[in-house]
């Protein structure tokens, strides 16, 4: 079938701000889409509230709004653009959910908009867990037995009937929130009353619980005609039980014999007809070990997290042929992008074997329960490709930046076998650790198989890596033992260290020996056919099939591997935009990365892409074979920087601010140096690397102080010390990984927070403006509200601010990016961090003032001035739209995790209130990042002591605004005794009622707790954990407390939609 | 033990033994299923051929003998990147590495399979040898390889004597040209009585027993050799019994109607093809196994292409429009591979009753 005439005007909703279950795949899904629907000619009107997205680049579509996604604003936007279609599924579940609202209120059909791709009818029977069990029993696919409740009663009732353990799903939830397995009637309602308020509609589906079958994936397309081909189908090593996002995946299946995977793959097939679905889909089975007994767990009919991996584990661009089938083509009339002679009816195969390992933000949450569930708690993911699955399952590992190479740690090592025995019953992060250990320890596999229902395929896979490392302790390190070692991906770092000799002569060993990766194809196919993409991973047992390019120039980019809190997807934004530029000027673009979910693997972004770990073995391979001109490290955050060193080693030109700079930058005396040359001031402190030299210089300086170690991104390890105690813990936590760097200590400034992006060319700077912290200093940057242009600055201030923005680049001869934070105090500028890298604010930045700021970086680079591109130098005037980018955070996923906001960044993601009125961005950015008020107009006040008197005024504000205020009972006898009413309530030990059932009872719109520094009780803790876990609101910080009190004194009746593709470039 | 592949090319591969340490010399073909190892080795398709493995981890969920789709294994031999050492599956009775060893079939594993994939790719098909003698002369060993053709091979994988799977449905007669199992399984399972007849059974005889239907099976080798047997396949086509043809039965049939056959440079393979119905213009996903293709111009004006190969336009089926014949190039009895096109077992039999209604 041709393309449809009739469609001309598409609306693609995203996903709204990164939160765990809901990352970068949908930007890369949308994107691809996107560019998908721009080069059939269509207008694209692209909504998003996350700012950081590449999606939301006027590049991508013609029309951009970064609004809150909620349905009037999407209705605004509807009217105004009037497209004639909207295409819900590549958005993720929130856009799904938004476009299901919008026609089911009728109102698209009202607009003249028609749902393209999947109709809604399907996703109703796909979604909706009644009609799904329905359809499913209609063609006789097997379900687990199950029932939808609506309430606590039904739900223990219908246990009784099928018997402990089952699993609790809520409907229509990200990432399984609120999900979970309960084994007796406790748990059950706990679990059950939680996912009851979460679902959208108010249903939790109880199943039998089947944890320990192998959990199976298919990735299924179909086009309007009916066909429907398998991309990819995944194995998850962990069987049911932990959430697919939680698990380690591997592509293709293992362990399933032909007829298990043609029955399955036939299964997917006759459910995506049944369904009539169009597009892309996921469809997950649960498989009894021991027979041919199945049941499908779950069908997504949309764009999924594991569609993205799919995409990147087979080549297949599954978002971009789901966007073309939308729009009426069939699978045979759809060329393939990756060997332009199949069509996207040809069914993938693979030569290699692909392992996704999560990554998890328990390195940030040391209190959060590490325990994998059915609710997800990763915030990104990585993936890696090999020729055999020990040796993708190694380059995973070290692929997540964890500072482990191998399959060793320590904590295990340091177990007796009862207590490692015991270890291996629990589901956690680090199980298969223990399970090599347990190996190590010649455990029986069998009986590691019976305690983790993992098959004992991968755990003699592990057993192979555990075997490994005993050859390389115990015998002669041969060639032909080096070159086995290496086909399994062990580093040359782990080697050495096993064979007691160094890096270099194992790296020499090798060089001598010819033991060299090689690079071989991603190419849909398995080499049946000639492919024309450039997309490769490596291997040690072949011949090498990447030929290096010779006529152009070439440029390294380095990318920033998986999503996490502190590096999100803005350095993916910064990595893609440059390679754009460079190729843009004539440059050969090759980038590194291993993070599937990213638009920068997408295999048509750079010339060359290299699917494989940021370390620098793994870099010095391909930077050996393609012999670079240049590399660039300062658009991939940390994990790009931190090669820099290496790089130079290698021989490779940094392109940009030179490695010495940034050290000097990073360099505590060095950077102390520029200062003082610059006339610029800082808070005192100095670098420390014992604790006694810690406390000494504490007290020194006077408390509070703050305390971190260099080196890092996200204000990792960063903490605020008001007393001794408080720096010896931080210093034992900051000690638990090595330190190759210095800690610093710095007094403690409670200022306003300034930060600033710019461009410096050696001699002139462009700032494209400055952005203003609504949260003090203390709260890390990532976590505060922040504000463009700044509201509160004076005009000497602003001036000030671009002086020494500009004396500090050119001092520190930054060729790129820098990013500046200051902290205002007291009418005194003092700066707190420089960074000489791309960062975090840069795509909102540049979207709000039109100033390509990533591309005018990668011009300079390259030694083209500020002036030749156009630009005054300088401080850009301020753009005609206030932008206010607000965090977003994923609290409710991690349980155990402290919710309190400080020096050290939480936030998984943004969204962006922008507007003609600061009133109106303040407003649109609290309701993107969901705080829907007011509801009940309750509110509980429990803050510390030296928060009580400003909570007076806070509490006076609210009180204004109709709301009645509860408050533990000291921070209640404060506000009674300066005039604000409040309604003392009981702490959490005392009698009910108290606090605890007020948050539980959903009597509240919000919490205001600001934690007590070295809070003594668990009072605080559990109140803020409570209110999270039951979607209440909590603010821990009085700025945020007042900045929504303005907010709530602004209700904007209307707000206004802003095409962020009309704010021209400027210059 | 060390083992090397000689291509006729003078290509060299130097691998592990597996299974047979006895010397071969075949045809070098290879096969993109991911799965099916255990389907593609007792294949009796794959006669007079050796098969490389694409996918690089084999013998993951060992062997289950019931899968077998013959009584043996076929290969002449068989080449992977990696033996699985440990399977695991439920029905795992043995691992691969016993399981060649037991039909003696040589095997070389731990070369780099997709380099010689893509020498196959780029040059069509070779000849090969699998040797574990280090000592090899090239100039003696290279013109013995170029000399090798895979002759007769129908001869050899087919059954000796008629056998009869009861069934109290429609009576069909299936003609071995080396047919695998799930085509008679797939017949029988629908309730048919399946005679399994020797691929030289005079077609007389096979008429003279009355069935309902006639099953051509898959075999190896090249079409055009078969010459007695196209003789009487054009025989069973003149009678008016509705006639079921897939892959070498496909290939015969178009001979025997007056078409032509020609050599793939390097065949399908595997499990991921798709083939396009021209009639309704659906697209299937199919199992494929042949090096040989009728060519679409070649085929008489009374019949018409009723499948298309998606990827290069190769014919992949053919409907007799005068006759009640259909044929196809891949198959629908999968095993192994995807079953989408087992719907067509159902199209027999329809052709099937018509016949009997009419």
């Amino acid at each position: 079938m041709p393309k449809r005439s009739d469609i001309k005007k598409v609306m693609v909703i995203g996903s709204g701000p990164i939160v765990i279950g809901q990352a970068a795949e949908f930007d890369y899904a949308g994107t691809q889409a996107c560019r998908s629907l721009k080069e059939e000619g269509l207008e694209v009107v692209l909504v998003n509230s996350n700012p950081a997205t590449i999606m939301t680049d006027k590049d991508i579509a013609d029309h951009v709004y970064i609004e809150p996604l909620t349905v009037p604003m999407l209705k605004e936007i509807i009217e105004k653009e009037k497209p004639d279609s909207l295409l819900p599924t590549l958005g993720g579940q929130a856009g799904l959910n938004l476009a299901m609202e919008l026609e089911e209120c009728g109102y698209l059909k009202e607009a003249g908009v028609e749902l393209i791709g999947t109709t809604s009818l399907t996703i109703k029977k796909a979604e909706d867990r009644e009609a799904f069990k329905e359809t499913m029993e209609k063609i006789g696919e097997p379900c687990a037995p199950s029932m939808v409740v609506e309430n606590v009663r039904d739900g223990i009732a219908f246990t009784n009937t099928i018997g402990y353990p089952v699993v609790l799903r809520p409907a229509y939830t990200l990432g399984g929130s609120g999900g979970g397995i309960a084994h007796n009637e406790k748990e059950l309602m706990d679990i059950l009353s939680n996912g009851l308020r979460l679902s959208r509609v108010g249903q939790v589906l109880v199943e039998k619980c089947i944890s320990g079958w192998k959990e199976i994936e298919y990735e299924v397309i179909r086009d309007a005609a009916g066909n429907c081909i398998t991309v990819c189908n995944m194995e998850n090593l962990d069987p049911v039980g932990v959430h697919t996002g939680d698990s380690i995946v591997v592509a293709p299946s293992q362990t399933l014999g032909d007829k298990e995977y043609q029955m399955l793959r036939s299964a997917s097939l006759n459910i995506i007809n049944e369904l009539e679905i169009t597009g892309g889909c996921n469809v997950q089975f649960a498989l009894k070990p021991d027979s041919f007994e199945y049941c499908v767990i779950e069908v997504n009919p949309r764009v999924s997290r594991s569609s993205a991996l799919a995409s990147k584990a087979t080549g297949y661009p599954i978002a971009k042929v789901a966007a073309k089938i939308a729009l009426g083509y069939t699978l045979d009339e759809i060329p393939n992008a990756i060997t332009h002679k199949t069509y996207a009816s040809f069914e993938p195969t693979l030569d290699y074997c692909v392992v996704k390992i999560p990554k998890w933000p328990f390195d940030k949450f040391i209190h959060a329960k590490r325990t994998l569930t059915t609710q997800m708690k990763a915030t990104g993911e990585v993936m890696s490709i090999c020729t055999n699955f020990e040796g993708a399952l190694m380059k995973a590992l070290r692929s997540l930046e964890q500072n482990i190479y191998d399959m060793e740690y320590p904590e295990f090592a340091r177990m007796d076998d009862a207590e490692l025995e015991k270890k291996l019953y629990r589901v956690d992060d680090r199980r298969i650790f223990c399970i090599a250990e347990a190996l190590r320890r010649n455990f029986e596999p069998a009986l590691i198989h019976e305690i983790t229902k993992i098959d004992l395929w991968f755990i003699d896979k592990i057993n192979n890596l555990v075997k490994m490392e005993a050859r390389l302790k115990n015998e002669h390190l041969t060639p032909a033992l080096l070159k086995e070692a290496k086909r399994m991906e062990y580093p040359d770092r782990v080697i050495a260290k096993l064979t007691g000799k160094t890096q270099d002569e194992i790296k020499q060993m090798r060089y001598d020996n010819g033991i060299i990766a090689a690079y071989k194809m991603v190419d849909t196919c398995a080499a049946e056919f000639d492919a024309a993409t450039p997309y490769y991973y490596s291997c040690f047992d072949g011949e090498n099939e990447a030929i290096p390019g010779n006529d152009r120039k070439k440029i390294l980019v380095l990318g920033s591997g998986p999503i996490r809190i502190g590096q999100g997807i803005e350095f993916d934004f910064c990595s893609v935009h440059s390679v754009w530029a460079f190729r843009e000027m004539g440059y050969e673009t090759i980038i590194v990365n291993n993070n599937p979910e990213t638009v920068s693997t997408d295999f048509d972004i750079a010339d060359k892409l290299y699917f494989e770990p940021l370390t620098p073995e793994d870099v010095e391979s391909i930077v050996r074979l393609e012999n670079p001109d240049g590399a660039v490290v300062q658009f991939g955050g940390q994990t790009a920087i931190k090669l820099t060193e290496d790089l130079m080693k290698m021989g490779v030109p940094i392109l940009g601010t030179s490695a010495d700079d940034v050290d000097a930058a990073e360099d505590r005396e060095r950077f102390d140096e520029i200062l003082e040359e610059c006339c610029i001031p800082r808070p005192a402190g100095d670098t420390v690397f014992t604790c006694e030299e810690a406390i000494e210089v504490a007290n020194r300086l006077g408390y509070p102080v703050l305390i971190r170690p260099s080196y890092v991104l996200g204000g990792a390890g960063m903490q605020i010390a008001i007393n001794d105690d408080d720096i010896r813990r931080f210093m034992e936590v900051i000690n638990r990984t090595t330190q190759e760097h210095p800690i610093l200590i710095d007094k403690y400034l409670t200022g306003r927070e300034v930060e600033v992006d710019a461009v410096c060319d050696g001699e002139d700077i462009l700032i494209p403006g400055i952005m203003e912290h609504v949260e003090r200093a203390g709260v890390h940057s990532g976590d505060s509200i922040s504000v463009y242009p700044p509201q509160n600055l004076t005009p000497r201030m602003i001036k000030l601010i671009a002086r020494y923005t500009r004396a500090l680049a050119r001092a520190l001869h930054v060729k790129g990016l820098i990013n500046i934070q200051f902290i205002v105090y007291q009418d005194e500028l003092f700066v707190i961090e420089v960074n000489p890298r791309s960062s975090r604010t840069i795509p909102y930045i540049s979207k709000v003032t039109g100033i390509p700021i990533v591309k005018l970086a990668a011009q300079v680079i390259l030694g083209k001035t500020i002036r030749e591109l156009g630009y005054e130098p300088g401080l850009q005037p301020d753009a005609d739209y206030i932008a206010i980018k607000m965090p977003v955070f994923s609290f409710e996923k991690i349980r155990g995790a402290d919710i309190g906001l400080g020096p050290e960044m939480k936030s998984t993601g943004e969204v962006l209130g922008i507007a003609k009125t600061f009133h109106e961005a303040l407003y649109k950015a609290f309701i993107g990042a969901g705080y829907d008020l007011p509801k009940t107009k309750q509110m509980v006040i429990t803050v510390n002591d030296s928060d009580k008197m400003e909570a007076v005024d806070m509490a006076k504000r609210f009180k204004k605004l109709g709301y009645t205020i509860f408050a533990t009972s000291s921070t209640a006898r404060v506000l009674n005794k300066n005039g604000v009413f409040a309604i003392p309530i009981n702490k959490v030990e005392m009698e009910s009622p108290n606090i605890l059932d007020l948050i539980l009872d959903h009597h509240i719109d919000f919490v205001v707790d600001t934690p007590s520094k070295g809070e003594k009780s668990n009072d605080g803790f559990i109140i803020r954990r409570n209110a999270i876990e039951t979607g209440v609101n909590v603010l821990t910080s009085m700025d945020t407390a007042n900045a929504l009190a303005t907010s709530l004194e602004n209700v904007q009746d209307v707000l206004t939609p802003i095409d962020i593709a009309t704010i021209g470039t400027r210059g | 033990m060390k083992a090397f592949l000689i291509l006729e090319d003078g290509t060299i591969f130097e691998g592990t033994s597996i299974g047979s340490a006895r010397e071969t010399i075949s045809e070098i073909v290879f096969n993109t299923s991911m799965t099916g190892y255990l389907e593609v080795l007792t294949d009796p398709s794959y006669a007079g051929q050796a098969v490389v493995m694409t996918y690089p981890l084999i013998g993951n969920y060992g062997i289950c003998y019931e899968d077998m789709e013959s009584e043996k294994a076929w290969p002449d031999g068989f080449i992977v990147r990696e033996l699985a050492e440990v399977p695991s599956n439920f029905r795992c009775e043995d691992t691969i590495q016993n399981f060649l060893e037991k039909y003696d079939i040589p095997g070389i594993s731990g070369i780099d399979t997709r380099a010689l994939t893509k020498r196959l790719r780029g040059k069509g098909v070779m000849n090969g040898m699998i040797t574990t003698d280090e000592s090899f002369n090239l100039d003696e060993i290279l013109p013995r390889i170029r000399a090798y053709r895979t002759e007769g091979v129908v001869a050899k994988v087919t059954c000796s004597e008629k056998k009869v799977l009861p069934g109290d449905g429609y009576k069909v007669a299936l003609m071995d040209f080396g047919a695998k199992k799930n085509i008679a399984r797939s017949l029988n399972n629908r309730g048919c009585e399946v005679t399994i007849y020797p691929a030289f059974t005079k077609a007389e005889e096979i008429l003279a027993a009355n069935p309902d239907g006639i099953m051509l099976s898959n075999g190896p080798g090249d079409p055009k050799e078969c010459t007695s047997i196209i003789e009487e396949i054009r025989r069973l086509a003149a009678s008016d019994v509705p006639i079921f043809a897939i892959c070498l039965g496909h290939q015969l049939m178009a001979l025997a109607q007056g078409g032509d056959t020609y050599k793939l440079k390097y065949g399908h393979r595997g499990g991921n093809h798709p083939v396009k119905d021209m009639i309704t213009g659906r697209v299937y996903i199919s199992s494929q196994n042949h090096g040989y293709a009728v060519d679409e111009k070649s085929i008489p004006e009374d019949a018409e292409p009723s499948f298309t190969n998606v990827n290069d336009g190769t014919n992949e089926g053919i409907r007799y429009l005068k006759k009640s014949i259909y044929t196809t190039q891949f198959h629908p009895e999968a095993c192994p591979g995807p079953q989408d096109s087992d719907f067509l077992f159902d199209r027999f039999m329809k052709m099937m009753e018509e016949k009997k209604n009419a």
